[in-house]
């Protein structure tokens, strides 16, 4: 971006973590510095801002090669643990979606089901070191005679197992309500009647992309933490919008950025990647993603100061607007009253629960800040940016600190 | 001289033998203690099931649990019987959501999930909530020889 000044580059900041000089803080870490000593004197004194999330990411997936047979096969239909997997690439790939539930499961014949098992599920055991039971069916050819194939294999003998997430780590999320007149069962949880209850699933000031609300610093080639080992931001997340309601911080007050990311699940520890099920909606993956945001310049230390008091989300009605596609919300909150356990809508006091892990979102953040402290990390340069909306100072008045 | 008072949550089982002898009654009058039903179930001339809140003096308390296993009421304290699997809880939040009685609330300092098995009534919405099947627990229609 020709208007980002950048004050100091990557390329120096990776040249201090090399020499063991970098000043390497949280995001929970950086709020408190930025509210003492302001923007201004934060970005002298800090380098990097390692941030954290955790919580259930539907977009998520693996890319299995499964390795040649003898004699070979061309997999058209592929299983593991009865998960299906697409098999319509080449002969011995294929795409293991977290949110493919296990044949013959019930689903929500009767309503809620439980979802006992799925493609998430499939990739926690692999990572975890257990084994599956792997099928695959192909219809022979000259060069792939093989047409079944029915083994046990654990994550060692398959030839890659990458995460593939196409939408993760969403900047900013809805917090949910249900304005209905019965219990709604959703991918944000069980919500009551009435405006019985809200949850959320967002990680506040530690969010990644709440960090960098212009995507100034993540772009194609930024390196991360991914499900316990070094990942990286593949390309821009589907459904990526920069052009959001912002509030006068410049920070988006609605669903926004997203990131596409990818990891060898073989370096990856079964704490930070979880297969879920969610009652009457269905199987998934948790996912523990943080990314380190170098602090170019004072914006950035602005930003990524920007206190859970200072972020804003929306309120939607699951019960008729989201499944019905109507666009609207019931009003704002912040991150800091939605974490206190219950929020004032509409005149009333409703609870609050979130559904990320706020305390594994922070431990992902100290790991971070620990592999980065030790050299054992550095910081990717982005190759492409990811798509954003012109920064025009004059429309975000608090940042004339 | 005020006496300090507990709470107890209990599963009494009836069998179809003493299923309509009113030993409950008989607790309360001769031990004192309060109750609160919290579910019940019958299955007419089978067995009947209550999830009962008992508050009282602890001795007094012991007394009445006593008394109705001498009558051959099968009695579950429900906090043993409750458990958390914390190498599969995530500290998400989700149960606190649908918790009623607080046994499951967050500490707001550290956003950790905490968990209070005396205040657990057994109404199953947390292991339905979590997303990591970290929750089990008896309930009212718990298998009795499996959960032994």
């Amino acid at each position: 971006m020709s208007e980002v000044r950048v004050k100091k580059s990557i390329e120096e900041i990776n040249r201090r973590i090399n020499q063991g000089k970098a000043v390497v803080v949280t995001a929970d870490e950086m709020v408190d510095i930025v509210a003492e000593e302001g923007p201004k004197n934060a970005f002298k004194k800090v380098d990097v801002v390692t941030t954290g999330t955790f919580g259930t990411m539907c977009s998520s997936g693996a890319f299995i090669n499964f390795g040649h047979t003898k004699p070979k096969i061309r997999a058209s239909k592929v299983w593991f643990n009865e998960v299906e997997a697409y098999g319509g690439i080449a002969a011995v790939d294929c795409f293991l979606g977290a949110t493919q539930v296990k044949e013959e499961d019930p689903l929500n014949k009767v309503h809620p089901g439980r979802f006992e098992y799925g493609g998430g599920h499939v990739i926690e055991d692999l990572i975890a070191g257990r084994s599956v039971r792997f099928k695959a069916r192909g219809y022979g050819t000259d060069c792939y005679p093989l047409r079944e194939l029915e083994k046990e294999v654990c994550l060692q003998d398959l030839r890659n197992a990458y995460l593939y997430n196409p939408r993760n780590a969403y900047q900013n999320y809805n917090t949910a309500a249900n304005l209905s007149e019965r219990t709604i069962y959703t991918y944000l949880g069980i919500l009551r009647p009435n405006l019985g209850n809200v949850n959320y699933s967002t990680s506040g000031q530690l969010s990644p992309l709440l960090n960098d609300p212009f995507y100034w610093t993540i772009g194609v080639g930024t390196r991360i933490f991914l499900g316990g080992a070094p990942g990286v931001v593949s390309w821009a997340g589907t459904q990526h919008d920069p052009d959001v309601k912002r509030g006068e911080n410049g920070v988006v007050r609605e669903g926004a950025g997203t990131l596409a990311v990818t990891g060898d699940m073989k370096e990856m520890s079964p704490e930070f990647i979880r297969g879920a099920s969610i009652v009457g909606y269905g199987c998934s993956l948790m996912v523990g993603l943080g990314v380190p945001v170098p602090i170019i310049n004072e914006d950035m230390a602005y930003f990524t100061g920007v206190a859970n008091r200072d972020l804003f989300y929306q309120v939607i009605d699951y019960g008729l607007d989201y499944p019905n596609g109507i666009n609207r919300s019931l009003g704002e909150v912040s991150y800091e009253q939605l974490m206190s356990g219950s929020i004032e809508l509409q005149g009333r006091t409703v609870p609050t629960a979130p559904l990320a892990s706020y305390s594994m979102a922070g431990r992902i953040s100290r790991i971070l800040k620990t592999w980065i402290l030790e050299n054992r990390f550095s910081l990717g340069v982005p190759q492409v940016p990811l798509p954003t909306t012109a920064f025009d100072r004059d429309r975000y008045p608090k940042l004339n600190y | 001289m005020p006496t300090e008072t507990v709470s107890r949550n209990v599963l009494l089982i009836f069998n179809r033998e003493i299923m309509y002898n009113p030993v409950i009654y008989q607790a309360v009058m001769k031990f004192g203690i309060l109750f609160n039903i919290l579910e019940a179930r019958i299955w007419p001339r089978q067995e009947g099931r209550l999830v009962l809140q008992l508050e009282g003096e602890e001795k007094r308390l012991e007394q009445a649990i006593s008394y109705l296993e001498q009558e051959k009421v099968r009695v579950e304290i429900l906090a043993e019987r409750i458990k958390r699997d914390l190498e599969r809880c995530v500290h998400c939040g989700a149960c606190t959501g649908v918790c009623k009685t607080g046994a499951l609330d967050l500490d707001r300092r550290s956003m950790e999930v905490m968990f209070d098995p005396e205040k657990c009534v057994l109404c199953g919405q947390c292991r339905m909530a979590c997303p990591m099947a970290a929750m089990s627990m008896a309930s009212i229609d718990m298998d009795v020889l499996t959960a032994r």
